[in-house]
């Protein structure tokens, strides 16, 4: 059976380790901040410019002037500190997150991720994708593992405009998890949702992996 | 110094506007945008504008509104994505776009600002971003060459701000204002509630009033939620 969204972002949510500085991409990622296992401390950026995100708001608690990257409203900590945008990008481009979770159309098998656009369809922009995969330090993807059409999203090269070249460590899909010790190796098969078989996994991919 | 100090955006704005011109404006979404401002711009009729900016509003406020009454050349901006009238403009050719990663334009807008003509990023390497960029290598990392940007005028949203122009802003309505008020040639800001100087703590001011050359008091801070998302109560 395949898993479920919020099995996913749990599993994800299993590679974040006390004390990391994480930003979240919009869609399944933001279900990873209610999977932090018990004990670990995360720190949630958004790139709007917030440093330390709490959860959605009570009715009472709305404040238009406190808003998460996908434009929702969202709470404040003990310990939030709030930047402008050049600062934001500074701890994003910088180096200083240690990850970004984040969605994808497509990874390709050396790493390659597009996720921002799809010609002759119209162009929503990049919005901080392609800054996120080129500054964070592990770069994990959380997406299906055929798109709707049933065509394999882990692929051998992207087929879409590229958000950033050689950038993913992991890829977490309903039916498999792939990660790579570093970006000059290849991706290795670790794990399968429970009871899908691993021809099914070889023939719903096209990239190469080991085993 | 009190002479920074108008009475309302048509004021503030007199004189500084002129077809053809390039205005950046703050704000990410709706948050933090300079609503007064860009309701004064709609009414002077000013047209064939280049506007720098993270999103365009939406269709029916902000930035959307000059989208919708045509005065729009061309957008800077990283994503559009809410705005349909935007969608018709670009993809019927009426519109000319510039798409940026959002850390490449807050960058490019704090390096105009500074007086920087351009700086590396590994930003956009490998992707269309880089296309036609001069690109080096740093510490054995490629890097791809960006370049400031200013403008003739600039526009932002203070949550407050005292006679001198010093500006402090609220919460992620801060976003790209502190970059675009130092990027224009003049820059005009409207804030929430003004304030004798000496009353904003020097040490918690985000933009010194060196940067901004007019100030009005907001008449408009409807401060509009895109996504109104509660939680769960349980």
């Amino acid at each position: 059976m395949p898993w479920t969204r919020n099995e996913m972002a749990a599993r994800a949510a299993r590679e974040l380790r006390d004390g990391y500085y994480v930003n979240l991409g919009i869609g399944i990622p933001t279900l990873v901040g209610n999977n932090i296992p018990p004990g670990i401390d995360i720190t949630l950026q958004s790139e709007n410019g917030m440093l330390g995100l709490g959860p959605y708001p009570r009715a009472d608690e709305v404040d238009p002037d406190i808003i998460n990257a996908g434009k929702e409203t969202i709470t404040e900590l003990a310990g939030t500190s709030y930047v402008s945008s050049a600062d934001s990008f500074a701890m994003i481009r910088g180096g200083h997150m240690d990850a970004s979770v984040l969605g994808a159309m497509e990874v390709s098998e050396r790493g390659d991720i597009a996720n921002w656009m799809i010609p002759g369809k119209m162009v929503k922009g990049m919005g901080g994708a392609m800054d996120l995969v080129a500054g964070a330090r592990r770069i994990i993807v959380l997406m299906d593992h055929v798109s709707r059409d049933g065509a394999p999203k882990f692929r051998k090269a992207c087929t879409l405009p590229l958000t950033g070249s050689n950038v993913v460590d992991m890829i977490i899909t309903d039916l498999a998890v792939f990660s790579r010790p570093d970006r000059n190796a290849p991706f290795r098969l670790e794990e399968i949702a429970p009871g899908i078989s691993i021809e099914t996994i070889r023939s719903q991919t096209e990239a190469r992996f080991e085993e | 110094m009190s002479q920074k100090l108008y009475a309302d955006a048509s004021s503030a704005l007199d004189g500084l506007l002129f077809d053809g011109m390039t205005i950046a404006a703050g704000g990410f979404g709706l948050c933090g945008i300079p609503e007064t401002l860009i309701g004064a711009l709609l009414e002077s009729g000013v047209g064939d504008l280049t506007i720098i900016s993270n999103n365009a509003g939406v269709d029916d406020y902000g930035l959307g509104l000059l989208l919708k009454a045509r005065r729009v050349r061309k957008m800077i901006a990283s994503y559009v994505g809410e705005n349909k009238e935007f969608e018709r403009q670009y993809l019927s050719g009426e519109l000319e776009l510039e798409f940026n990663p959002q850390g490449t334009l807050a960058e490019r807008i704090r390096a105009g600002g500074a007086g920087i003509g351009g700086f590396y990023t590994r930003t956009g390497v490998g992707t269309m971003v880089a296309e036609g960029k001069e690109e080096r290598v740093f510490k054995g990392e490629r890097q791809i060459l960006e370049t400031g940007l200013t403008a003739d005028l600039a526009i932002v949203k203070g949550w407050r701000g005292d006679s001198r122009g010093n500006l402090v802003y609220r919460k992620t309505a801060r976003n790209f204002n502190p970059m675009v008020a130092t990027c224009g040639a003049v820059t005009v800001a409207e804030v929430e509630h003004i304030v004798e100087a000496g009353e904003i703590d020097p040490d918690h001011i985000h933009t010194p009033g060196i940067f901004v050359q007019r100030l009005i008091p907001a008449a408009v801070n409807e401060r509009r939620i895109e996504r109104r998302v509660l939680r769960a109560e349980g």
